[in-house]
């Protein structure tokens, strides 16, 4: 048998490496996501107070911020991406039995598990297909999501409906255009972490849910 | 004011001081795009906040 046959080109490799990469993070993306509902499932039957979720998200971010970036290349990098992930679920639970609990509640949560899938599957097909480099956003998403929070404070104290709104909106576009900018950090061999990665985009997927959700039970209301 | 909204403010603020840094980070590091990549990246956006605007309109029926 010929070595010639076996020898791969740099480009070649680059590309195996790119879609080895693409196919681990979705991969990975199905699991959490399933395991996330699971979690919720569980909150849900349990009816956890609303307490829950603000607890659960502080854990799941303390472990985002200061473990992941430790575990990211390690096995134990896998049990830290399901714990963040169940636990966003877990936190998840209370939110969606409030909904469940309004007039067409079922209609509303329904509506936004659907619409989130439809933005996230179209965003990145598009972003796969293309292979447009997108990385010019990062900077733009970064100050967004900045400004986005500090809106949110405030309106913690002046509990204005028409700016929750307008915010979910926000976060809505913004978490869009994160889906562009991370999937195609991913083609373009920008990320080679594919844990990273799939928590990249499970925070994207998660922020539009819940932010439809706060849309639709507002616009039904 | 209840201990909801004290702790939502605290997690905002915390997600505030670690984004803060990484920010100014990204906007250093970020490359400048072209007027025509803008103006795809905003059809893209409008076309998402149409199909909002559609499930809007679809629970509201």
């Amino acid at each position: 048998m010929s070595l010639q046959n076996s020898t791969v080109s740099p480009r070649s490799e680059s590309l195996l490496a790119t879609n080895q990469l693409i196919r681990n993070t979705y991969l990975m993306l199905s699991l959490t996501l399933i395991f996330s509902a699971a979690m919720a499932g569980v909150s849900m039957w349990m009816n956890l107070p609303p307490m829950i979720s603000l607890i659960s998200m502080f854990g799941s971010m303390a472990l985002i911020w200061f473990v992941l970036p430790r575990t990211a290349r390690s096995g134990a990098g896998l049990v830290t991406v399901f714990a963040i992930t169940g636990l966003m679920g877990l936190g998840l639970g209370p939110t969606i039995n409030y909904y469940l609990h309004l007039e067409g509640g079922d209609q509303i949560v329904m509506t936004a598990l659907g619409g989130t899938g439809a933005i996230f599957l179209a965003l990145s097909a598009y972003a796969l297909i293309s292979r447009r480099d997108f990385s010019f956003m990062g900077g733009f998403l970064m100050v967004g999501m900045i400004v986005v929070l500090l809106a949110m404070l405030g309106n913690l104290f002046f509990d204005l409906p028409a700016l929750s709104m307008a915010l979910s909106g926000a976060v809505i576009l913004l978490m869009s255009g994160f889906i562009l900018y991370d999937t195609s950090r991913m083609v373009n061999a920008g990320e080679d972490n594919y844990l990273m990665m799939t928590v990249s985009l499970y925070l994207s997927i998660f922020n539009i849910f819940v932010s439809l959700l706060n849309i639709l039970g507002a616009s039904r209301d | 004011m209840d201990w909801l909204k004290i702790f939502s403010a605290l997690f905002i603020v915390a997600m505030l001081v670690f984004l803060w840094p990484r920010a100014g980070q990204m906007i250093r590091e970020s490359r400048k795009g072209s007027l025509n990549e803008w103006l795809l990246v905003g059809m893209l956006l409008l076309g998402v906040a149409a199909f909002v605007a559609f499930l809007m309109y679809g629970i509201r029926r």
